[in-house]
């Protein structure tokens, strides 16, 4: 059992107070999800030549200046650091590829939780509502965002383990469910340059949608990949640079439902993180249908 | 002592106020032939799991907006109305009394139930009466994939369509459906609408409340082939 939670902007309103609704609607998810607890939320687009990294620190007196330097040293400009509990967004002159080797190369302690032009994603062991009041997040005001409360079954309680993953530029994936062939196809993937940083299943689905864009796939090609290459039970929310999209595997025991206002589009697993938001009563509510890639995105501006 | 006084008007229980556990446990304690008021209205559900579960009396509640899991579940004799959508297992194991959705409801509709009827207005999802035992369900919608898997007795009813592999592995429910079926289950074959199932369909639309022809639906049964294993059949397992 897992909670995955969306939330998609359609009113300044609503983008102002993006992530005041995101904690509301993760906390609401708790039961569903006590061990850890993530977000990628999409907001402040870099300038052009830039790029913006999350980074995470196992370190809780990490020096994120020094960080920083080694960013402006290597590519002319880097922002100050924004930290946030163990994460801090660096924002730097540079490619996400080149920043994201950068502090591969550079700092191997550090995880690179996110990379792209407008994505962050922050994810922690603990109760959803400490997650929320640590990392800030009524702060956040954004586009979109994506959120996620586990109750790991297939590996261990960890930052790492937590959800969101990463699975390219500005692309990011949550989870509920569990897959059964993740080991097969991780070796798989392994073979093809895709690098897995743990043990867990839904790493292996990110890794997966990675490499299908990577080969070229679109968005909507490389999930209705998943339906036939991806064994187990899953419900997917996958997040991008415009918007999200979400999948139901075919026999769609995991549960999900969607929403959508003049202000907002939300999915969640129930009702309940739905039901938190500004005119939920009224909102026009479906469920998913199996084997089905539904997406909202922005015309991006 | 005094004596409670029934009255037409409904006593509101607000969730915004009210615990859920206070909430229901007001509604265990009208047991059948207590005193006490027998309509209730709730307000704010917001998606609550369990609300209005194992009730045991002729009580009459009203829901106004979207319920959680488990919604009227193991109720015997009461009335719940919903006025919005249901999430899983809504109705699960009723043994009597109605459950009505005025939306939809999601995956596991009616499960087990034991007796009663459950209508749901809108769709119901897949696994809609899975393992039903007695209760009869009726869909103005459409239903999901597996529906009524190895329902046992009562009748599933389905305005619109059902999903993939309808009545998979069937015992002796009797399933009615209006429009197409994608697919049906192991053991599930379509069957003669005769005079008695006519009878039978217009008395659960009637209590439905749904105004369609009987003659327009089809019926659908257990061929009783899987009822004992047999290694022709060890393929449809």
């Amino acid at each position: 059992m897992c909670g995955i939670v969306g939330l998609f902007a359609k009113s300044p309103e609503v983008e102002e107070r993006l992530g005041e609704h995101l904690a509301a609607m993760l906390v609401q998810m708790s039961s569903r999800g006590p061990d850890s607890a993530g977000v990628a939320v999409y907001r402040d687009p870099v300038t052009s030549g830039w790029s913006k990294l999350t980074l995470y620190s196992a370190d809780p007196g990490e020096s994120w200046d020094a960080v920083r330097d080694g960013l402006r040293a290597a590519f002319g400009g880097c922002e100050e650091p924004l930290i946030r509990a163990s994460h801090a967004v660096l924002v730097a002159q540079a490619d996400a590829a080149a920043a994201e080797a950068w502090v591969r190369a550079h700092r191997p302690d550090l995880r690179v939780m996110s990379a792209g032009e407008v994505i962050e994603i922050y994810k922690e062991t603990g109760l959803p509502e400490h997650f929320a009041a640590e990392f800030r997040l009524e702060d956040f005001q954004g586009t979109h965002a994506l959120g996620h409360t586990r109750m790991a079954t297939e590996s261990r309680v960890t930052t790492e383990g937590s959800h969101p993953f990463s699975t390219g530029f500005d692309l990011c994936l949550v989870h509920n469910g569990s897959l059964s062939n993740h080991n097969r196809l991780r070796e798989n993937l392994r073979r093809e340059g895709i690098e897995f940083q743990t043990e867990n299943d839904t790493e292996v689905a990110a890794g997966y949608l990675a490499w299908r864009l990577r080969e070229g796939a679109t968005l909507d090609d490389a999930l209705e990949g998943c339906l036939t290459d991806l064994d187990g039970f899953y419900t997917f929310a996958v997040g991008t640079a415009d918007g999200f999209a979400v999948l139901r595997d075919p026999i769609a025991c995991k549960p999900a439902v969607l929403a959508e206002t003049d202000d907002w589009v939300a999915m969640a697993s129930e009702w309940r993180s739905i039901a938190v938001l500004p005119g939920a009563a009224d909102a026009r509510a479906w469920e998913p249908q199996p084997e089905v890639v539904y997406v909202w995105e922005k015309a991006r501006v | 002592m005094a004596v409670a006084i029934e009255t037409a008007e409904a006593d509101v229980l607000d969730l915004e106020t009210t615990s859920l556990r206070d909430l229901n446990q007001r509604l265990h304690d009208l047991a059948a032939g207590a005193p006490g008021p027998r309509r209730f209205r709730i307000l704010n559900p917001s998606g609550a799991h369990a609300l209005a579960c194992g009730l045991d009396a002729e009580l009459e509640v009203e829901i106004d907006g979207h319920v959680g899991y488990y919604c009227a579940g193991m109720n015997k004799l009461a009335t719940v109305r919903v006025h919005g959508n249901a999430s899983t297992g809504v109705a699960e194991n009723l043994m009597s009394g109605q459950v009505i959705v005025e939306g939809n409801a999601s995956q596991s509709a009616g499960a087990t139930g034991r007796g009663g009827l459950l209508i749901v207005m809108g769709d119901a999802s897949s696994r809609c009466g899975i393992s039903m035992k007695g209760i009869d369900i009726v869909v103005g919608g459409s239903v999901g994939h597996m529906s009524a898997f190895m329902a046992q007795t009562g009748c599933l009813v389905v305005c619109g369509d059902a999903g993939e592999a309808l009545g998979d592995s069937l015992y002796e429910a009797r399933l009615y459906v209006r429009g197409s079926v994608a697919s049906l289950g192991a053991d599930c074959v379509e069957k003669e609408l005769r005079e008695e199932h006519l009878t039978q369909l217009a008395g659960l639309l009637d209590a439905a409340g749904i105004d369609a022809d009987p003659r327009e639906f089809r019926r659908y049964g257990s061929a009783r082939e899987l009822y004992n294993f047999k290694i022709d059949n060890a393929g449809a397992y």
